[in-house]
């Protein structure tokens, strides 16, 4: 793996090697000691032209603790609000000598873009595309879900430590006949695309539920079930998973729903169908939330919620993601 | 300097006419003075073997972007019509979106003379239906359709009239002055900030759909306009199938209605946009391959009348840039002739003779530009351009005549190559390689004279 640019592309055998890999970085994150010297003397440099502190902090920490050195460059006050090209902007960062990019970029494509016109010659992380893809957080998502479904000991790697699963572990495993339903701005979301990617290569059924407004067009040539109606999804599917995602309070203003308390009405987990789920229903939300509008807070707040595992996880499948594509032969490896 | 005599006479030798005859062609003041077979080599006359190529009327293209005045890093009326030449062009409409826009007398004027001047081809500006593109209120029509410019074509390309109380008002004023709307048929709202094709593949790769209704909807109001006023309209680069539909309805009801569609419509799908190159970001957008087998059904058909090639160019910078941050449009009159002769002649679909018809007489015809297509008669004025059918080759920079270099057909391979095109009677491409420019404003020069 040169990038990694999508979840669209990324083969079975190279996601799972990613999320046990992760598993590794967990342990590491366990320790007293957070950090592993592995990416010593390297620069990764986080380039971010859409504020989003969470998903940059979580990037800086994953680099961190690999021991690798990090640039924050953010477009807004620099060279980039004066004019300046993407291509500028990645020649300059290759002549610096950039080791790594973790792009986070408004347009949908700019991180393939990066990787395939030769202005820098670093693997590039895409740290969310427009409305294109956030493979690491897919990543993390589904880490999150096969820890909770399996437990995090057992597999191959003969390390201890972690709480103990009931299914054997989850090295190794896929998500074979998981049930996901995802909630939500489908449309604008790059997080429900890459989760659909990837579960799906992992062999999980996706259900999209939203309202039709925000249902991307065309989504019924996509490997998911979409529905328009949250109860009957819920009653039916009984999914093992249920990930509510965020509403911009934007949409709202260019007529894809009326206002915030009818989308709370209809799709939002409230506590009258958070406690309708079966109690071993993960209930996920990539985060920053708005409680009370697409989820309540005693669902946000309760022991099936995966929020802040979610944050949790992110560091260690982007430390993951980052010793794969930095340290040794990038080529050799999946 | 390799000038040749001003009023030099040629021999093309052994062509083939695009209705498959072959014919031996002599050129003579700028005029097809004899059609026939083994006429004489004479003194002083210089032959061009054409044997194996095909001779079309000089094509004519009903859309172009020339940038001048304005946007002269990207082309001007001289390297626009030089690229033009190069593809087997003898003339062009020059579209309105320049900077002043093309709504006065003046700035035509200024632009043919520019066009003129240069020699390469026969520059016919548009004029812009309302003041600035704004879309407000109408530009002065009559003076540009009165002024030496003389202009017959009307539009606000690349914005769409889509007012329809004013769309109506300029069909009807323009219709005064025997010209003709050419519509960029673009619901503004529809397609707010749209970046590709709306489909599962704009919803997969994130990019902002352009729904075809947006096209749709607007060619099924104004053909109804046109109707109920009586009057021309023409349909700048249909790209659905739904809009050829609409279209072939429209004829069917008797409406005056003529349409175009681009060569890249022609051969290029929307699949391209995985790459994110913007060399395939245009407006309209690329479609899907059954839009592509319409359009070409519609042109065979006659329900699409024209092949215009809405040469757009673009300095690089405007193309080295991640998808949003592009700019729309793709060069195309260098590309234009071999690109239709491999969506539709090497198909079976169209025949030299329908070719000459719909690159050549029809856009003519549209643009009411005189005296310049022909059929090969006796007397007819010598545009003629000359292909070689057989070769197939990777189309290149080489191939390439304007300023810009933004082709979505560089590294592609193409059917055919432009080997001769004459424009008055004086060669701008000879052996596939353009005339310089100075050998060609001398020419001009001389033609005006003569005149």
């Amino acid at each position: 793996m040169r990038h990694l640019l999508s979840t669209r592309h990324l083969s079975r055998d190279a996601a799972i090697q990613i999320l046990d890999i992760a598993e590794d970085m967990a342990e590491v994150s366990n320790r007293e000691v957070k950090k592993l010297p592995t990416l010593r003397g390297k620069t990764v440099v986080n380039l971010f032209f859409e504020d989003s502190t969470r998903t940059r902090i979580s990037f800086e920490a994953a680099a961190k603790r690999l021991s690798a050195d990090v640039i924050n460059f953010s477009a807004k006050g620099s060279s980039v609000s004066k004019g300046e090209s993407l291509k500028d902007t990645a020649q300059t960062l290759a002549a610096m000598g950039a080791d790594g990019v973790v792009i986070r970029h408004q347009s949908s494509g700019a991180p393939q873009l990066l990787a395939e016109t030769g202005w820098i010659d670093a693997p590039i992380v895409n740290a969310g595309d427009g409305t294109h893809e956030h493979p690491t957080q897919a990543l993390l998502d589904a880490f999150t879900m096969r820890r909770r479904l399996f437990g995090t000991t057992g597999g191959t790697s003969g390390t201890t430590g972690g709480t103990s699963g009931t299914n054997g572990g989850s090295r190794g495993r896929d998500l074979d006949g998981i049930s996901v339903v995802i909630v939500g701005d489908i449309l604008h979301s790059r997080v429900a695309r890459s989760n659909l990617w990837l579960l799906e290569t992992l062999g999980a059924h996706v259900t999209f539920v939203a309202p039709a407004t925000l249902v991307p067009f065309g989504a019924d040539t996509w490997p998911a079930a979409i529905s328009y109606d949250l109860d009957q999804t819920l009653a039916e599917v009984k999914p093992d998973v249920v990930m509510m995602l965020r509403i911009q309070s934007e949409r709202m203003n260019a007529a894809f729903f009326p206002n915030a308390r009818e989308y709370a009405r209809e799709w939002g987990l409230d506590d009258v169908r958070f406690q309708a789920l079966a109690p071993d229903t993960i209930v996920m939300h990539p985060g920053p939330m708005n409680r009370g509008l697409e989820i309540s807070a005693a669902a946000a707040d309760s022991a099936q919620s995966t929020v802040l595992e979610q944050v949790t996880n992110g560091v260690s499948i982007r430390m993951a993601v980052l010793y794969l594509l930095l340290s040794g032969d990038r080529e050799a490896l999946l | 300097m390799t000038t040749t005599p001003a009023r030099a006479t040629y021999l093309i030798s052994g062509a083939t006419l695009p209705n498959g005859a072959r014919a031996d062609l002599l050129v003579q003041d700028a005029r097809i003075t004899a059609v026939g077979t083994n006429l004489d080599e004479g003194l002083g006359i210089t032959t061009i073997d054409a044997d194996g190529l095909v001779a079309l009327p000089g094509l004519v293209d009903l859309h172009t972007h020339l940038r001048e005045p304005g946007f002269e890093q990207s082309e001007t009326v001289l390297t626009g019509s030089r690229a033009a030449a190069a593809g087997g062009f003898t003339s062009v409409f020059a579209m309105a979106n320049t900077m002043p826009v093309s709504d006065t007398a003046g700035v035509v004027e200024q632009v043919q003379a520019l066009g003129d001047a240069a020699g390469y081809a026969t520059v016919r500006p548009i004029g812009a239906v309302t003041v600035g593109l704004a879309g407000e209120r109408l530009s002065e029509i009559g003076a540009m359709a009165h002024s030496r410019a003389q202009v017959r074509v009307f539009s606000d390309d690349g914005k769409c009239v889509h007012d329809s109380l004013l769309m109506r008002r300029s069909l009807e004023y323009v219709r005064t002055f025997d010209g003709v709307v050419a519509q960029h048929a673009q619901d503004p709202r529809l397609t707010e900030n749209a970046q590709m094709n709306e489909g599962a593949l704009s919803s997969e790769l994130g990019l902002k759909g352009w729904p075809a209704v947006a096209e749709e909807s607007i060619i099924a109001r104004d053909v109804l306009l046109a109707e109920h006023v009586g009057a021309r309209l023409h349909v700048c680069h249909v790209s659905t199938a739904g809009s050829v539909e609409v279209i072939r309805w429209a004829k069917s009801r008797g409406i005056t209605v003529t349409a175009e569609a681009t060569p890249h419509h022609l051969l290029l799908t929307e699949d391209l946009i995985r790459s994110y190159d913007a060399r395939y970001k245009v407006n309209p957008p690329l479609r899907r391959d059954e839009d592509v087998q319409a359009l070409r059904e519609g042109l065979a058909d006659g329900t699409i009348d024209i092949i215009a090639t809405d040469h757009a160019p673009h300095p690089k910078e405007s193309k080295e840039a991640e998808w949003d941050a592009a700019s729309f449009g793709m060069v195309g009159l260098e590309s234009a002739l071999s690109v239709a002769q491999t969506a539709l002649i090497d198909t079976g679909l169209l025949s030299w003779a329908d070719l000459a018809r719909v690159l050549s007489q029809t856009p003519a015809e549209i643009g009411r530009l005189a005296d310049h297509s022909h059929d090969f008669e006796v007397g007819a004025p010598a545009n003629v351009t000359l292909v070689d059918p057989a070769n197939s080759s990777t189309f290149d920079l080489g191939r390439l005549a304007g300023k810009s270099t933004n082709s979505p057909y560089l590294g592609r391979t193409l059917s055919g190559r432009v080997e001769y095109t004459f424009h008055h009677g004086y060669p701008t491409v000879r052996a596939a390689q353009v005339a310089p420019s100075d050998e060609i404003a001398a020419q001009a020069e001389a033609w005006k004279a003569s005149n």
